[in-house]
């Protein structure tokens, strides 16, 4: 088996045996599988400094790493799941949730603020995958309209970050309207000229990626991310066949045409900063 | 044809066996009247018994019943000068989902619906209901074109979800949902949506979008199959009836959850037991949402599709 194939056994729906950064004073790069030293990771905004493999990083580390200093202003961290359908599999839906909460300190996966990014105002939101696999149910669907609706109002630019198995099955069709209830909120977005970034992260599919993720004004890509609609495992079933390397991965969307740029994590600031200009200049010259 | 029956229609089949086996055992006329009568009257209570509580496991295997009328069979019954449109003008026609130009009574529409193919051959060939981007992509032209003409969009929506292969990763298969999704959102004309099978996810909602959604009685609208929820969550392929219990996927779930406008009542035993009574229940829908929705202006109708989707979700804080 490749390294490559071993890599995409790690992608599940629930994300829970996903690869973290192990404590101590190394650590094994789940890109190259070189032992490397961890503050010399830490250093390098957690990307290996011998093959450019990016780490998962903490949504706190990602506003560190983007956001101009002391800028972000969370909101909407109070809102909660209510497990609408009572769901229960091998565990109650409601423990799970509690579970995650416990693990993340958070309420939920989506985590939402108004930020400045290179002297520039903008609304944020991003995408915990440590939470539930980033699973989106109606907690998400709320966040990410909330979000589009404040960036509207305050004419600014929105900036999504996703990482996330899909939608959460747990709230099971509310969480399948939530790809709508978002979708038909970045509409009114482009309906009144308010410009939407998208960066996608390692992983993001299913349901989020067939709907906000994929539908910004320009769409970022992290090197090396898997992005795509069905999971590498379900397309395997179906098509009785293994995939080959590279498949659903940032550089082969970049070359498909579904993403305008694959953006290392130590420029993406400067250039989030860039369309955040480019965008404001235009919303300038409409006159808004 | 012979009538195909599900498992649990087994007691249904066993008298409908006994009914046949005496007609055909070549008596005199009038011998086996009253059994005849007998055996009837026992096929029909059980009937009501079995069909009036299904569980939800089973309205699923009901909604894949092969034999459910499928949107084709719908324009046939009702849709006059029908004309079908293909293509998305970029990759290819994708015969997993049918659009088109019709008449629903007066009034000209644009017909977009889903099709799992009615034969062996032509279920091969409509890849089971299945789409790939182009088929969303060409409901999204036509979508446009209504729109450029002021005509109401009418979508059926039937399909296991959109196909997973890698074609359709490699043409953006998660894009042409998205956009789709946020294009029905914002579409100046009125858009009435029916689940007229089984509505599998996303690629269900792909064409599910809508000022109405109704719902037939025995179709069912879900996140994920049964069968997936229960490989992934119960870890063990075969607890479907318990997945589809726990996932809430028949239509008055999707009622209480307000997730849908209006559950249509299908014959007894399902649409495919009387498909002429199931399509004027379906056309006299369509006809009454159309009408209310044309009285409504563009901008209160847009709004109000906004709302309808901005509301849907159950959380606190």
């Amino acid at each position: 088996m490749s390294w490559f194939r071993q890599k995409l056994r790690k992608i599940t729906a629930s994300g829970e045996d996903r690869t973290e950064i192990p404590e101590g004073f190394w650590l094994k790069c789940n890109g190259c599988k070189e032992i490397i030293y961890r503050k010399e990771v830490d250093a390098n905004s957690k990307i290996c400094p011998k093959c450019n493999y990016h780490f998962p990083i903490s949504v706190d580390e990602r506003v560190g790493l983007i956001c101009d200093p002391h800028t972000f202003k969370a909101w909407g961290g109070e809102l909660k799941s209510k497990d609408p359908l009572v769901f229960k599999d091998s565990v109650r839906y409601r423990d799970r949730v509690k579970k995650a909460q416990k693990k993340t300190g958070r309420n939920d996966v989506m985590v939402c603020g108004d930020a400045a990014i290179c002297g520039r105002p903008v609304v944020l939101g991003i995408m915990d995958f440590e939470f539930m696999g980033g699973s989106m149910g109606s907690v998400v669907g709320e966040l990410v309209t909330r979000a589009a609706e404040r960036a509207l109002k305050k004419r600014v630019p929105l900036i999504l970050f996703s990482a996330s198995g899909g939608a959460r099955m747990q709230e099971g069709i509310l969480s399948l309207m939530q790809m709508a209830k978002t979708s038909v909120a970045i509409a009114r977005l482009r309906e009144n000229g308010v410009p939407y970034i998208s960066v996608l992260t390692d992983p993001t599919f299913g349901g989020v990626a067939a709907s906000f993720s994929m539908l910004g004004d320009v769409n970022i890509a992290e090197p090396g991310a898997l992005i795509g609609f069905a999971g590498p495992r379900v397309i395997e079933q179906t098509i009785k066949q293994s995939l080959p390397e590279g498949f659903q991965r940032s550089e082969f969307l970049l070359e498909h045409g579904m993403v305008d740029m694959i953006v290392d994590r130590k420029t993406l600031r400067d250039t989030l900063g860039r369309l955040v200009a480019f965008f404001g200049s235009t919303a300038v010259a409409a006159g808004h | 044809m012979v009538r195909q029956y599900l498992d649990f229609e087994k007691p249904i089949a066993d008298i409908h066996e006994q009914i046949e086996s005496l007609r055909a055992s070549g008596a005199a006329p009038g011998t086996h009247d009253k059994e005849l009568e007998r055996l009837t009257k026992k096929a029909h209570s059980l009937e009501v018994d079995i069909y009036g509580k299904l569980s939800p496991w089973q309205q699923t295997q009901l909604a894949r019943h092969p034999e459910r009328p499928s949107m084709l069979d719908y324009v046939e019954k009702f849709v006059e000068g029908f004309l079908e449109l293909h293509g998305d003008r970029a990759y290819r026609d994708d015969p997993a989902i049918v659009g088109g130009i019709g008449r629903i009574g007066t009034r000209e529409v644009v017909i977009i619906g889903n099709q799992k193919g009615r034969t062996l051959k032509t279920r091969v060939i409509r890849n089971f209901g299945m789409a790939n981007p182009e088929g969303y992509r060409k409901a999204l032209r036509l979508m446009h074109m209504a729109e450029r003409f002021k005509k109401p969009v009418v979508c059926f929506v039937d399909t296991p979800g959109a196909y997973p292969g890698m074609g359709a990763e490699e043409r953006g298969q998660s894009e042409a949902i998205a956009r789709n999704l946020m294009e029905m959102g914002r579409l100046k004309v009125p858009i009435v949506v029916v689940i007229i099978g089984e509505g599998g996810s996303g690629g269900a909602l792909a064409v599910g979008v809508g000022d109405r959604i109704l719902m037939l009685e025995n179709s069912v609208y879900s996140v994920i199959s049964p069968e997936g929820c229960a490989a992934i969550l119960w870890k063990d392929g075969t607890k479907t009836a318990t997945a589809a219990e726990a996932l809430k996927v028949t239509a008055k779930d999707l009622l209480a959850l307000k997730v849908i406008d209006e559950i249509l009542p299908e014959p007894l035993g399902g649409g495919h037991h009387d498909v002429t009574q199931m399509s004027t229940t379906i056309r006299t829908a369509i006809v009454r949402h159309l009408d209310q929705l044309e009285k409504m202006s563009e901008k209160e109708r847009t709004e109000a599709r906004y709302q309808k989707f901005r509301a849907m979700g159950v959380y606190e804080g």
